[in-house]
């Protein structure tokens, strides 16, 4: 996995709210058996019209956000389906960044096994980076996993909460799986109790 | 000992491991598998030279992309979805886990499929790349949907990396009024909490309303709780449970059933546990309901209208705005008298036999609206088989309805049953966000019986009123 330790980017604004798995990316595009190459159509029934042109007002068709590394969203962000296929798609379009009051708990999950920080802050926090994500290119932001920071375009800084092993495993790109390997001997004496205490199983 | 609820016993009889600040190695009992979310998991394994630890305990079925014609048995024409399909059935094969092809009259939809083949039981941890996995609360399980990253973590150590959630209480009380269902439960309950209400949490239902509900009804109330954002839902087992599991293909026989017995009667939440969230709903109060917008909390009885924006506050107003333009709708417009054009009855949340009765129930002698395409996707192989049995496929037939093979369908539209633009679809399944059952396509959520009044009248319908 990408370690994720400190970017700096543009940051694009959607304060809509309930923005779900299926605006992030449409069922049609969750038929391959790939990873890659999901970015081209993230948003994509917000982003294009029905002949595939782009809209033009939709924010990452604007010419300040196309490049955008963060997103600042509206509430409960990436509500819905389990499909990894959302932050597949967020990733692979470059965002590695999402700032919101709060995420669908697996898709909350699923960004960290991706490289993509999800930040949860108060409104009021979020808003002003809103705000500022408005300004466009201009207002480029910091985000230091390290220190838990993020610094707005103005300067102004803001510490925000995450998960100490969420953390670590992002500053340093680990693989779950590696690191649950290691513990195998708990797993195996676990499933020789269970096998005694839940036989049924 | 303090107090336990139903969800610290049975997340305390799973712990593999715990860390200092909490992180744990939960123990999973049931891994179910499909075609959509699992194949860059398999590809995972593969590269890394890794084996599933516990074929016995997974279970795999495709289910989202099969097409629900009866010629599917020829093949299925996308080559995209073909794929998919061709991929779990290799990956089945390899990996030697339990296996319904698309041919096997048992295959249907992967949480109809888990509790019919007695593969999900009271006290276990169940887990599925899908987020309807929360379905498998209804029996006092430890369900809930995981990304494909966790789809492989699972394959291959049996295991999740977890820190727990907070315990929320969401009690019924009293009795349901007549022609109020499960599905009016599950909805009005995220009308109440909204779509973000349960994150962090999960939900145990309780209450005279809920215990009195067959575990059909059970498992559409607890299929809804990741769409009121909770990890999951569970419902504490009793003699309901037990009777349903009882002499299911996978179910355990013989003293393994009385030793499995006894545990399952000490799953319940001891008195004086500690909820961090309560909410409770009077039974008698609860009405059939639908919604009128683009996300689940968008509920709504049906006499009422649908709502102005200026009638909501902060980021829902332009939501609202934006769902009314969606779906076409005007502020101040009886819901009745909403035309429909496709009404489809199925998917996880209600694609079970009781649904396929009581829907057929509405529609016995009377025939669907002009124009109107209607159609019924029963959740499994055996659910329809039954249903023909009973005559019931039989009532959907006459009344004008497309009788269908069993799968996913309609409720995603990832195979070819879809709404075309600017089609109003009234739907039994789960999610009514933009574009969910097709681009462009308008989806009203109800009840099995409201969905066959619906198909009936030509617009949504206050069951109530219909002789």
């Amino acid at each position: 996995m990408e370690k994720f330790e400190k970017i700096t980017g543009v940051a694009a604004p959607m304060p809509l709210i309930n923005i779900d798995t299926d605006m992030i990316i449409p069922k049609l595009f969750l038929k391959t058996i790939k990873r890659s190459g999901l970015g081209v159509n993230l948003f994509d029934e917000m982003r294009y019209d029905d002949d595939r042109n782009e809209i033009p007002d939709f924010v990452l068709n604007k010419p300040a956000y196309r490049d955008a590394e963060i997103i600042i969203a509206g509430d409960n962000f990436g509500c819905g389906s389990s499909r990894e296929h959302a932050p597949w798609a967020i990733k692979d379009f470059g965002i590695r960044c999402v700032i919101s009051t709060s995420f669908a708990d697996i898709f909350f999950n699923n960004c960290f096994k991706n490289g993509i920080l999800p930040i949860v802050l108060p409104e009021a926090e979020r808003d002003f980076l809103m705000k500022d994500a408005e300004n466009g290119s201009n207002a480029r932001m910091t985000i230091d996993l390290e220190a838990q920071e993020i610094t707005a375009s103005d300067g102004t800084v803001i510490s925000f909460e995450v998960d100490a092993f969420k953390k670590h495993c992002l500053l340093e790109g680990l693989d779950d799986i590696g690191q649950t390997m290691a513990k195998v001997d708990s797993i195996a004496s676990f499933e020789k109790q269970a096998e005694v205490s839940r036989p049924w199983v | 000992m303090s107090p336990k609820t139903l969800y610290d016993k049975i997340w305390d009889a799973h712990i593999a491991h715990e860390a200092e600040d909490g992180t744990t190695l939960l123990y999973i009992d049931r891994h179910l598998v499909h075609e959509v979310t699992s194949p860059q998991a398999f590809e995972g394994l593969r590269m890394a030279g890794r084996t599933v630890r516990a074929p016995e305990k997974t279970i795999a079925v495709p289910d989202h992309n099969v097409p629900t014609t009866e010629d599917r048995v020829n093949g299925i024409d996308n080559e995209e979805s073909r794929i998919q399909v061709e991929a779990l059935d290799q990956n089945a094969k390899d990996f030697g886990i339990h296996y319904y092809p698309v041919s096997d009259v048992r295959q249907g939809i992967v949480h109809i499929v888990g509790p019919e083949q007695g593969w999900t039981l009271p006290g276990m941890t169940v887990v599925c790349g899908d987020s309807h996995t929360a379905t498998h609360g209804a029996f006092g399980a430890l369900a809930h949907g995981i990304g494909t990253s966790e789809v492989e973590h699972v394959l291959a150590t049996q295991t999740l990396i977890q820190k727990k959630s907070k315990n929320m209480k969401v009690e019924i009380t009293g009795k349901l009024k007549p022609g109020v269902t499960a599905k009016d439960i599950t909805l009005a309950v995220i009308g109440e909490t909204g779509t973000a209400g349960g994150t962090g949490y999960v939900i145990e239902y309780c209450g005279e309303a809920i215990r009195d509900l067959s575990m059909e009804g059970r498992m559409t109330v607890c299929n809804m709780a990741i769409e009121g954002g909770a990890r999951a839902g569970l419902i504490a087992p009793d003699e309901t449970t037990y009777e349903y599991v009882k002499g299911r293909p996978h179910a355990p026989k013989g003293a393994q059933w009385d030793a499995a017995l006894a545990w399952w009667k000490t799953l319940y939440t001891d008195e004086d546990a500690h909820f961090d969230k309560v909410v409770t709903l009077k039974g008698e109060d609860i009405a059939p309901v639908v919604t009128w917008g683009t996300s689940p909390e968008d509920v709504l009885p049906i006499t009422a209208t649908v709502p102005n924006p200026s009638d909501f506050s902060g980021g829902k107003v332009e939501a609202a705005q934006r769902a009314i333009e969606y779906m076409g709708l005007e502020a101040g417009q009886k819901l009745t008298d909403i035309k429909i054009d496709t009404v489809f009855i199925g998917s996880c949340t209600n694609g079970r036999i009781e649904d396929l009765r009581a829907a057929a129930e509405v529609l016995k002698g009377k025939k669907i609206a002009d124009g109107m395409r209607a159609m019924v996707v029963p959740g499994s192989g055996l659910v329809r088989a039954q249903a023909e049995e009973e005559g019931i496929a039989q009532i959907f037939i006459d009344a004008g309805f497309e009788w269908r093979m069993a799968g996913c369908s309609m409720c995603l539209a990832m195979n070819p049953d879809q709404l075309a633009p600017g089609e109003r679809c009234a739907a039994t399944s789960n999610r009514n966000f933009e574009g969910r059952q097709g681009r462009g396509g308008r989806t009203h959520l109800l009840s099995p019986q409201m969905a066959a009044a619906a198909a009936v009248t030509g617009h949504l319908t206050d069951i109530r009123d219909l002789t």
